[in-house]
């Protein structure tokens, strides 16, 4: 690992001005991508700036039909959270698999966000569920934070405080990971809200993405049998060693259907 | 430049000066000469290095050693030692969870944390899954298992 320089910051205002000076620095929040991606030389910053003891970015609340969850709020804590599990299962059953038990300690859901892997478990949820991802300018709605594989709607030095995920009537997670990195190779979150259903699509596509035909068709009937015959384009679809875009085209049908099974 | 580290590492305060881009489990094995906790794959996959932060299981080649001022860190010579052992490290002598031991280290310390989480429900289904973040390349996980829930039964 190159080396940098580190700072500890005491607040998200601190944290802003440390990074809005240098357009080499980086945050830090869990480490889970960051730290191995510098381990292997692929990313020099100049400066570190971490986020980890910044006590207000961290917790959980839930107030009416609203979950929110810290920046730096770890997976093992979303997971385990008795107040997730309680308003929206799926979000927590979500968490439950990301990684290994190590990385959950240590990973947050802000990193995992701002990170924007094509293959992470969150975006998922955060396009399912509707949630709003709340920063330290703005607030942005889950639809339009990401933009393209590694890119989010962040600009240059904004940091996520928070996400808020809208309490939906039920909803469940599909996951077909891969079995050595636990990434899913295709996720998908079925929710049933107050504003109708929502299909978000992870692992896929070169970001989270939303199924208009399945939410149509799950809308006048949610039921498996609805979303027979809606057939997913592979166009466009990321291929690599472990899957074709044919093959992931298949797994978001059937990952579909599973996770409306689960719920129907 | 240096920075200086303070943190608590098996119950005691100790401090040391590092680089910053120094990895937690760097600093605990070269700075504080406690090797029991092992560099496997280095690249966050195999749990070799597996250590506690604040009680909770974690990868310390993918933790600065600066992150730990202020935690309180537990390695595997900080839960028993010879003549009295941890129940965990009892079970994994007595029901022959090692081979080679590179692993033994990490698979103690997250095994420890297995059974702190699931209290209530441990079984050879969830053991085998909470597993997941640690590799053993001897003989495969079944004694191991068996370790566990032996281990699990005595803490």
């Amino acid at each position: 690992m190159y080396n940098f320089t580190y700072h500890r910051a005491g607040s998200v205002d601190e944290a802003a001005s440390l990074i809005s000076d240098n357009e080499d620095a980086k945050l830090l929040a869990g480490g889970m991508t960051l730290l191995p991606t510098m381990k292997q030389r692929l990313a020099m910053p100049s400066d570190l700036v971490d986020l980890n003891e910044i006590g207000d970015l961290s917790g959980i609340s839930v107030d009416g039909g609203t979950v929110t969850i810290g920046a730096t709020t770890r997976h093992a804590d979303v997971a385990a959270s008795a107040d997730v599990q309680a308003a929206i299962p799926a979000l927590a059953a979500l968490a439950n698999q990301i990684g290994d038990p190590q990385v959950r300690n240590r990973g947050t859901i802000g990193g995992s966000l701002a990170n924007a892997d094509p293959a992470a478990d969150y975006p998922a949820a955060v396009v399912g569920l509707g949630a709003t991802v709340v920063t330290n300018k703005r607030e942005i709605a889950g639809d339009d934070f990401f933009v393209d594989m590694f890119e989010t709607a962040l600009d240059e030095g904004e940091i996520i405080t928070a996400v808020r995920f809208p309490v939906p009537q039920k909803a469940s997670y599909f996951k077909f990971p891969n079995p050595a990195s636990r990434y899913p190779i295709v996720g998908v979150m079925v929710a049933v809200t107050d504003a109708g259903v929502r299909v978000g699509i992870t692992g896929a596509a070169p970001s989270a993405f939303r199924n208009a035909e399945m939410e149509a068709a799950l809308g006048s009937n949610f039921s498996v049998d609805a979303l027979d015959g809606i057939s997913v384009d592979a166009d466009g679809l990321n291929e690599d060693m472990h899957a074709s875009a044919a093959y992931r085209a298949s797994l978001v049908s059937t990952g579909a259907k599973r996770a409306v099974a689960a719920i129907a | 430049m240096t920075v200086k580290v303070t943190t608590t590492v098996n119950g005691n305060q100790v401090s040391g000066d590092v680089e910053p881009n120094t990895l937690l489990v760097h600093f605990i094995r070269e700075n504080l000469e406690l090797t029991g906790t092992h560099v496997g794959c280095d690249t966050s996959q195999c749990g070799a290095c597996t250590v506690h932060v604040d009680g909770r299981p974690v990868k310390s080649c993918t933790m600065l050693a600066v992150q730990a001022e202020g935690h309180e860190v537990t390695t595997i010579e900080g839960i028993g030692e010879e003549g009295n052992l941890h129940p965990m490290q009892a079970a994994f002598q007595e029901e022959h969870g090692l081979q080679c031991g590179f692993c033994t280290p990490g698979m103690i310390m997250a095994s420890i944390g297995i059974v702190d989480r699931n209290k209530d429900n441990l079984s050879e289904e969830v053991v085998r899954h909470e597993l997941e973040g640690n590799i053993c390349r001897c003989t495969g996980y079944h004694n191991i298992v068996k370790s566990v829930l032996a281990g699990a039964r005595d803490m």
